[in-house]
């Protein structure tokens, strides 16, 4: 099987990448992906030289690729037109087929041409007659759901046979669309019946209002059907960004990603930029930071993150089998684990509660005799989050700075803006300050953190000059030195944040660094893969 | 919301004319179709057999687009009902990604009185219970029948 899917990968990079990434447990070919980032002893010269030839460039930098709404439509379009031409199936049956493997068209293909009746079945496309949908006015007729038989009741049926009144199908289908946002899989209103709805039908139904609403969510299913692709959180933008950094990963690489909107985000948790932290770290640091409200208590005791999608789940009643709403993944509330791994074993989760319980109460009392301690990177964090807002304050004013310097000094609009050059390496290098101090708190002392200490001291130091320097009223600005002592003060910061994270990384992506938590974390699953060669 | 109601009292009728086994189904007040009360007669050969369980059956307004809720109103002893006075039911039929307009209320309840006859250790709202029904099911039956004499019995 993996021979076969290398072939028909290979004829299409991009295939390449979603093929992969959906047979997450297929490990050997997903590791492959990630060599760069092998955490093996390299006891072969050969192979380090030719590693460090691949890292050529800095090493934090992830490669992605950013799709507009529009991109997202032809994507689908185009996966949906080939499946189309070579299972000669119609196209709404080829989307609903695609949906229901989460996209992943080889398997489809493959799944199909060996038992096209089991699949068909599994997608919710049974056994179908031949004439198409539509509207219909059926004498004797009443609807199974509001029981209404009036002459002239329009009734409509999909091509399983269940038939319901119209109107039943429309508060139906608004029910699933408006309020709770289904979409994909939506299925036949009859008990049993996993027919799905496919496009053709709701067009014959929805208003266009509606129509539009359960495209959107086809777009949304489609990207977060698929592990290489997330939509950037920036408020308003509707871009996707395409990563093929893999989430049992995340512990060797900070994928810190560029929206064409601008906002820089990190693909592994979806947060702003947190470089050179890793995700699992942050959320840890995160999480103790708010440790001290009531609603950060309050959300630790009552909620959990799906194992899958890391939505945020309050169990409010019902039994441990839990089923997100968002990405249908089916866990149990206890454990964490695969329900379907599950089986009868849920009485060791009982057990499991009662260890996490102790160890929890044990990991409390430790933390308050490392307060102290916390309290100390958690002030130098917090001062860079301060320092940044100002800045960014700073930001605004920068330009207002800028037409003032033109007239004092008689430059140029091309000849102030190294000022905006300034504010924003003050912004960026803040803003991987911050998270340095969360990744240092996490991190065991040896040689490596004297080393990441002395970088994290030299970015810190230059940062603080630049921004005094920056802060200089207008006439001092005027001066000619001091305008080339700031381009190469900003030259500066830039060049040692880039010696920082990149350092960072590098031990990263190599597992040198020692740190005092597990940043396999829950959510991670897959673990260390052991030896492979 | 006339068409609800048209289905409402016509399923009220049909549970009411050919109930359920061991079921009586009630409305509590006769202007409210939405809320029913029920009693269940426990089924024979299960440690529940003769205790009589009340229920209440709750039809949101957006019936049947969305599931009622039932609970049960009298303590019993069992790993899908939550062991307080709620009485929860965890019944996958109920869940919103399993409810579907078409589906029935007479269906629930007879899912509801096969959950006593066969209750699902592996879906459980009350772990313990859930527990002790596997490991050790002479106990568990101890349990539920001294539930039933404390809670459940005729008349009371």
């Amino acid at each position: 099987m993996d021979s076969d899917d290398d072939f028909i990968s290979n004829m299409s990079s991009e295939d390449d990448v979603m093929q992969d990434d959906t047979d997450n447990d297929d490990l050997s070919a997903a590791d492959e992906e990630f060599d760069v980032f092998d955490d093996e002893p390299d006891d072969n010269p050969a192979v380090t030289s030719m590693k460090s030839d691949k890292k050529k460039g800095v090493s934090f930098d992830v490669s992605f690729r950013v799709y507009r709404p529009i991109d997202v439509q032809n994507q689908q379009d185009e996966m949906i037109d080939e499946v189309n031409m070579i299972l000669e199936m119609k196209k709404e049956d080829a989307a609903i087929m695609l949906r229901h493997f989460r996209w992943n068209k080889e398997r489809l293909i493959e799944d199909y041409m060996d038992n096209p009746t089991k699949v068909l079945e599994a997608a919710g496309l049974g056994p179908s007659s031949s004439r198409p949908p539509e509207l219909e006015v059926i004498p004797g007729f009443m609807c199974d759901i509001c029981c209404e038989d009036e002459d002239g009741l329009l009734s409509f049926a999909m091509k399983c046979g269940h038939r319901y009144c119209a109107d039943c199908y429309r508060r139906y289908l608004t029910q699933k669309i408006r309020e709770e946002g289904e979409a994909a899989r939506i299925q036949c209103p009859t008990d049993g019946c996993q027919r799905i709805m496919d496009s053709r039908s709701l067009d014959i139904l929805l208003t266009s209002d509606l129509n539009e609403r359960y495209r959107e969510l086809l777009n949304r299913t489609f990207v977060e059907d698929k592990d290489i692709l997330k939509w950037c959180p920036a408020p308003d933008c509707e871009n996707a960004v395409e990563c093929g950094i893999k989430k049992k990963d995340l512990d060797k690489v900070v994928p810190t990603v560029d929206c064409a909107c601008g906002h820089r985000f990190c693909f592994g948790c979806s947060l702003n930029d947190h470089q050179p932290a890793p995700c699992e770290l942050v959320k840890k640091w995160l999480k103790k930071c708010a440790d001290d409200s009531e609603t950060a208590n309050w959300i630790s005791a009552n909620t959990k993150e799906c194992p899958k999608c890391n939505s945020t789940i309050e169990k409010n009643g019902g039994c441990n089998h839990m089923t997100c709403r968002k990405c249908k993944h089916e866990f149990c509330w206890m454990c964490m684990g695969l329900w379907s791994e599950h089986g009868t074993a849920w009485y060791n989760c009982n057990r499991f509660e009662e260890k996490s319980g102790s160890e929890a109460r044990d990991a409390q009392a430790k933390s308050r005799v490392s307060l102290e301690r916390y309290l100390h990177y958690y002030n130098r964090y917090a001062n860079h989050e301060q320092s940044a807002r100002l800045d960014k304050d700073m930001y605004q004013k920068t330009e207002k700075k800028m037409v003032q310097l033109q007239t004092a000094s008689g430059m140029s609009w091309i000849e102030v803006q190294y000022l905006n050059m300034a504010s924003q390496a003050l912004q960026t290098c803040r803003q991987t300050l911050k998270w340095t101090y969360a990744f240092a708190f996490y991190l065991a002392r040896n040689n490596l953190t004297e080393i990441f200490e002395d970088n994290q001291k030299d970015l810190e130091m230059a940062v603080e000059a630049l921004s005094e320097m920056f802060e200089k009223p207008i006439t001092e600005l005027a001066d000619a030195k001091l305008k080339v002592d700031m381009m190469d003060k900003t030259a500066y910061c830039k060049k040692r944040r880039v010696i920082l994270l990149d350092d960072t990384a590098d031990n990263l992506a190599n597992g040198r660094w020692t740190f005092s938590i597990d940043l396999k974390g829950l959510t991670a699953g897959a673990g260390s893969t052991g030896p492979r060669r | 919301m006339s068409s609800a109601q048209k289905r409402i009292s016509k399923e009220f009728q049909e549970c009411t004319t050919s109930p359920p086994p061991g079921m009586t189904i009630t409305l509590p007040s006769e202007t409210d179709l939405h809320k029913w009360s029920i009693q269940l007669t426990g089924p024979p050969n299960t440690p529940y057999a003769n205790g009589v369980f009340n229920l209440t059956l709750s039809l949101p307004t957006e019936y049947p687009f969305k599931a009622p809720a039932v609970n049960f109103a009298t303590r019993i002893w069992h790993p899908n009902v939550t062991n307080d006075a709620t009485g929860n039911i965890c019944l996958s039929v109920l869940k919103p990604e399993n409810w579907k307009p078409a589906s029935r209320v007479k269906g629930v309840l007879e899912a509801v009185r096969q959950l006593l006859v066969e209750p699902n250790p592996d879906d459980p709202l009350e772990a313990r219970i859930a527990d002790e029904f596997r490991t050790d099911r002479a106990e568990f039956d101890k349990n539920a029948r001294s539930y039933v004499a404390q809670y459940a019995k005729a008349g009371k």
